[in-house]
């Protein structure tokens, strides 16, 4: 008898634990889906590219005009294009290219970023250079 | 007959660590995914980890799992991808050993909460070596693609615990 409630037990524990998994990845979701609504409401168009090495700023273009920039940076290198309001990298020395196959990008806070090199471009707004950081 | 024990434990471990090293390097072969989104990666080793984790402890699932990074790391990578793996195996370690002990999810909900705190770690360690918050952007496609290769994964190891019984171990 104590052996079939034990039984009985485990299998209302392990239903138990399934309803929380389901709990769970349903929060998870909900939090993604919460992270993508905010990002199409409040990202906007960016016009300019930040282009930083390690932390340090390497420059600031404009998007609106077509641009090539060489990112150099001792023997490693990025290419950066600008194109139709759109940053993307032609071609870098990294040898995973994970940067030359990331898509165009234009809205602000989407960002290109080669690890291997430390180079990161970042879309932003040049009216927004001189604003207090908001976001505590 | 102790002695005999352990060395057999310790063989097993030892399978288990070239389980997961012949996981990541499947991983490494695989195309990627979603070409648009860099670093999404199924997690494969995970299953390994999970099942040491399960199956033995947390002391044998982190010796498992940095024997992986380094020979992962020195095989097919650089000083930053070691970097990144362990900031990520480390977070995804404790968070699964938490909720391991908590006794509140099942092996599924361990996984995932394991995948997404690895993808976690790795982005925390990116902000700290790039000095910069905007990767956190990534966050949002890396969550939903951890919550699905977790759970695959999760299901991957909880069906291996169940037909690799302790006995015969």
């Amino acid at each position: 008898m104590s052996k079939k409630n034990a039984v009985e037990t485990a299998e209302e524990n392990s239903k138990r634990k399934i309803k929380n998994d389901i709990i769970f990845i349903v929060a998870l979701i909900l939090i993604v889906a919460l992270g993508t609504l905010c990002y199409f409401l409040f990202g906007r168009e960016g016009d300019m590219v930040k282009v930083t090495i390690d932390g340090e700023l390497f420059g600031e273009y404009s998007l609106s005009e077509d641009n090539v920039i060489e990112i150099r940076w001792g023997e490693s290198f990025n290419i950066l294009v600008i194109e139709n309001g759109k940053a993307r990298i032609e071609s870098a020395s990294c040898p995973d290219g994970i940067c030359v196959s990331h898509r165009a990008i234009s809205r602000s806070g989407e960002s290109i970023i080669c690890l291997p090199n430390k180079v990161v471009v970042s879309v932003s707004f040049s009216d927004e250079k001189n604003q207090p950081d908001i976001i505590a | 007959m102790e002695k005999n024990k352990k060395v057999k434990k310790l063989t097993f471990i030892s399978i288990c660590a070239t389980v997961a090293i012949l996981l990541s390097y499947v991983e490494v072969l695989l195309p990627p995914i979603f070409a648009a989104v860099p670093g999404i990666k199924i997690g494969l080793p995970n299953i390994a980890i999970i099942f040491v984790l399960y199956r033995f402890g947390i002391g044998e699932a982190v010796a498992v799992s940095f024997v992986r990074i380094v020979i992962i790391s020195m095989l097919f990578g650089n000083p930053m991808v070691f970097a990144y793996s362990v900031a990520g195996a480390f977070l995804s370690l404790l968070i699964m050993t938490l909720l391991k002990k908590l006794d509140f999810f099942s092996k599924v909900g361990v996984s995932v909460a394991g995948g997404v705190s690895h993808n976690i770690g790795q982005i925390l360690m990116a902000m700290l070596l790039l000095e910069t918050a905007e990767i956190g952007y990534y966050m949002i496609v890396l969550t939903f693609t951890g919550i699905i290769s977790g759970s695959l994964i999760g299901l991957c190891a909880a069906y291996l615990l169940k037909c690799l019984p302790m006995k015969k171990i």
